[in-house]
């Protein structure tokens, strides 16, 4: 095989002339981490009312709730980009359009809702079997106690679903993260885009992707880590 | 039930010394002696050796010796966790033990030269929770182990299946799932996919203690017949009722030890030790 | 404001993208697929085999490939095959495999990750009692797992394995990055040609949505009779 490993090359500058090749893949980390982390609000909030309109009595509820599942999870994340990076701009009214189309950090943005959006629906998804998974004595009890819907929610059946499904949300919360990769089509500088661009100004292929391959399973580790601890953290005394 | 005899298991491997067993490294064809000469004196079918079991450090099994002869039917009682259903999977191997020797027909069990699967395929085992493979007809769970394992031809397998399959009564049902069966039923099925594969010996572990009461004596029924043909048998059971019409020897197991081996005649007579007389008098009680 | 609009653009390319861009899309997922769950099931065999070595190199492979981005993958295999290549080949130069096979070898060994997942489940499913019986009647371990262990297993996710099929469906979209004219692809080149983005990709989500919802709602059928009959 004829390949010439540098291992060196981290510390040449980029022809960027911003730093290092090191420094590049950093700044892409920054980007990812900070893309995962904006979307994901978005995701939570979304798909915790999402998911819990799934399991509310009305029948309208439900099926606004399933509409946004089944529309978010059946298109490819890539096209839910394209849509709105490329789609978005030219339904709205024109001076509209052309605001999104000038703001600074587009790919950012647009990265950030889009992914918000379409995580949203798989947090959705957590969140309802989550509710479900608790006994329905729960909410009657809730109901009983003269709490309206929205309190035997927020008093009792989230705070119970939520540490259910934390093992769950974590997984989800590292798909988000991995999924940022895709907004590099629309031009956000993220980790594996940057590992692509010092591929092709350096030519020493694998040096970087391994090199973003071990960032990535190290944010891994960190993030399960992290969640672990939040697991323990948040136990009930008494229950598992 | 029909009335039909169970069949004494065909004789279908002749006797071969075994300095002249073929080309065969790893179980000896030779000391498989057929049930229907079951009933010379003096053959061991199944002797366990000393043998003691661990998980981790808990100690299940401590140095149990016996041994069983050909055509004998042993009993094995005791309180649950005792280890009776450990010491009869330990027979074929399916539990590995650490210390001791089981050999069958003359065959060691935890011996790296032995070919296990080829003495399970003689040595007939019904489960407690019968096992039988759910997403196969009761057709096709007679046949599979006798096509699979013995390579018997598919029409041959059939007809043994079938044939057995009327011995215990369930010809209508050689279509079915067996998740339309009922546990006795299912328990029956089992017993007849054992025979089909002509087992020199066959071991029961608890076949009744997962079934309605109602449905106990059908399958009780089908082991006392399999007991009078001269079938060997090893049956851990709580049936005490099996145990004096059937049995030649009864084996009491408390804690891991075998406390009591004796003849039936004296186990029900005179059981010697005190934990036994317990077990019996609570047993009996029911 | 759709009166903008040409959808015109649409009808005109139909053949180009479901002739070319779909068969491209529906080939490779189905082989990824297939070959993915043989692969994914060895793989969940090797976790559960208790054997220490082979057991560690399975997880080990299974938890990289699912902490990484698909995209970043993609772009491994793009350059290593050929590398892996010239290595089988012995070939002192990298062997060019084409962008078909690339792809292929990529969502076969990514997939297999998350099939093997399954198939562990799956096979850990079965109880122990079952592998019991099959031992007892003198099955050996690759006679007990073809004929008793993987048909329980496979039919009971059954259900689950068609679902990833179909995120593997979607995932093939991001073949775009190696600029492969799959559905997506066919679509985008349309797109970038006559400057018909908006129609082209509506389209396209359009096309995605249809084929993946009736294939969700097919599978929760499914997923309803196999429930009944266990």
């Amino acid at each position: 095989m004829n390949y010439n490993w540098n291992w060196g090359i981290f510390f040449e500058a980029s022809p960027e002339g911003t730093g290092t090749y090191a420094d590049m893949l950093l700044s892409g980390l920054l980007w990812t981490i900070a893309t995962a982390l904006c979307s994901w609000i978005i995701a939570f909030f979304l798909g915790s009312l999402v998911g819990v309109m799934r399991t509310l009595p009305s029948k309208a509820a439900n099926a606004v709730g399933t509409a946004y599942v089944e529309l978010f999870r059946n298109i490819p994340l890539l096209v839910q980009m394209f849509l709105w990076y490329f789609v978005l701009p030219e339904l709205l009214p024109q001076s509209l359009g052309n605001a999104l189309k000038q703001l600074p950090n587009a790919p950012f943005y647009t990265g950030v809702v889009c992914l918000g959006f379409f995580t949203a629906s798989r947090v959705a998804e957590q969140v309802r079997a989550g509710i479900q998974s608790l006994p329905r004595g729960q909410k009657m009890a809730g109901t009983a106690m003269g709490f309206t819907v929205a309190q035997t929610y927020r008093y009792v059946i989230l705070p119970n679903a939520y540490r259910v499904i934390l093992p769950p949300m974590t997984s989800e919360f590292l798909n988000n993260l991995k999924n940022t990769s895709v907004a590099l089509t629309i031009g956000l500088l993220e980790l594996t885009a940057r590992a692509r661009s010092m591929q092709e100004f350096s030519f020493q292929v694998f040096e970087a992707f391994t090199a973003a391959t071990l960032i990535y399973v190290l944010v891994n580790l960190v993030v399960i880590t992290a969640a672990s601890f939040l697991e323990r953290g948040v136990a009930v005394p008494g229950q598992r | 039930m029909t009335s039909t005899p169970m069949p004494a298991p065909t004789p279908s491997t002749p006797v071969t010394p075994p300095s002249q067993a073929p080309t065969d490294a790893g179980f000896q064809t030779g000391p498989l002696v057929d049930p229907a000469q079951a009933k010379v004196p003096g053959g061991t079918m199944i002797a366990i050796d000393a043998i003691s079991k661990w998980y981790g450090d808990f100690q299940v099994l401590t140095n149990c010796t016996t041994k069983v002869s050909k055509g004998e039917v042993v009993v094995v009682c005791g309180p649950s966790g005792s280890g009776k259903s450990t010491l009869i999977k330990c027979v074929n191997a399916l539990e590995p033990f650490q210390k001791g020797q089981i050999t069958v027909a003359d065959t060691k069990v935890m011996d790296k030269a032995t070919n296990l699967p080829k003495l399970r395929s003689r040595v007939g085992m019904v489960f407690q929770h019968f096992e039988l493979f759910p997403h196969l007809s009761i057709t096709e769970n007679l046949t599979i182990a006798q096509r699979k394992v013995l390579g018997r031809p598919k029409e041959d397998a059939q007809k043994r299946g079938l044939d057995l399959l009327a011995r215990v009564g369930l010809s209508a049902h050689a279509n079915k799932y067996p998740g339309q069966l009922s546990g006795g039923q299912q328990q029956r099925v089992a017993i007849a996919r054992a025979l089909a594969m002509n087992p020199i010996v066959m071991l029961f572990d608890e076949p009744t203690s997962a079934l309605d009461p109602e449905m106990v004596g059908e399958v009780l029924d089908v082991m006392v017949e399999l007991a009078r043909d001269g079938m060997t048998m090893m049956v851990v059971t709580h049936e005490m009722g099996f145990a004096r019409k059937v049995a030649d020897r009864v084996i009491f197991m408390d804690r891991g030890e075998i406390v009591e081996d004796a003849k039936k005649e004296d186990f029900f007579g005179q059981p010697r030790s005190e934990r036994a007389q317990q077990f019996l008098s609570k047993i009996l009680q029911h | 404001m759709l009166s903008n609009f040409d959808f015109g653009v649409v009808t005109a390319s139909l053949p180009y993208l479901f002739g070319q861009g779909m068969v491209f899309t529906v080939t490779l997922t189905a082989l990824a697929a297939g070959m993915g769950v043989v692969l994914g099931t060895l793989i969940a065999m090797a976790r559960l085999s208790g054997v220490p070595g082979l057991k560690h190199v399975a997880k080990v492979y299974v938890e990289l490939m699912r902490s990484l981005p698909l995209v970043l993958v993609i772009f491994w295999f793009y350059f290593l095959v050929p590398y892996i290549g010239a290595w089988v080949t012995g070939a002192s130069n990298p062997v060019q495999v084409g962008a078909f096979s690339s792809a292929l070898i990529t969502f076969t060994l990514f997939e297999a990750a998350y099939f093997s997942e399954i198939m562990r489940a799956g096979i850990q499913s079965i109880s122990k009692g079952q592998t019991a019986a099959a031992s007892a009647l003198g099955m050996t371990y690759w006679q007990s797992m073809a004929n008793v262990v993987l048909p329980q297993a496979f039919r009971n996710m059954l259900p689950l394995l068609l679902t990833q099929t179909i995120v593997l469906f979607q995932d093939t979209s991001l073949v775009y990055v190696l600029s492969l004219t799959d559905f997506l692809g066919a679509a985008s080149k349309v797109a970038q040609r006559d400057g018909r983005l908006v129609e082209m990709y509506l389209f396209a989500a359009v096309v995605y949505f249809a084929v993946c919802f009736s294939a969700s709602f097919l599978v929760r059928r499914l997923q309803s009779r196999v429930a009944i009959i266990r």
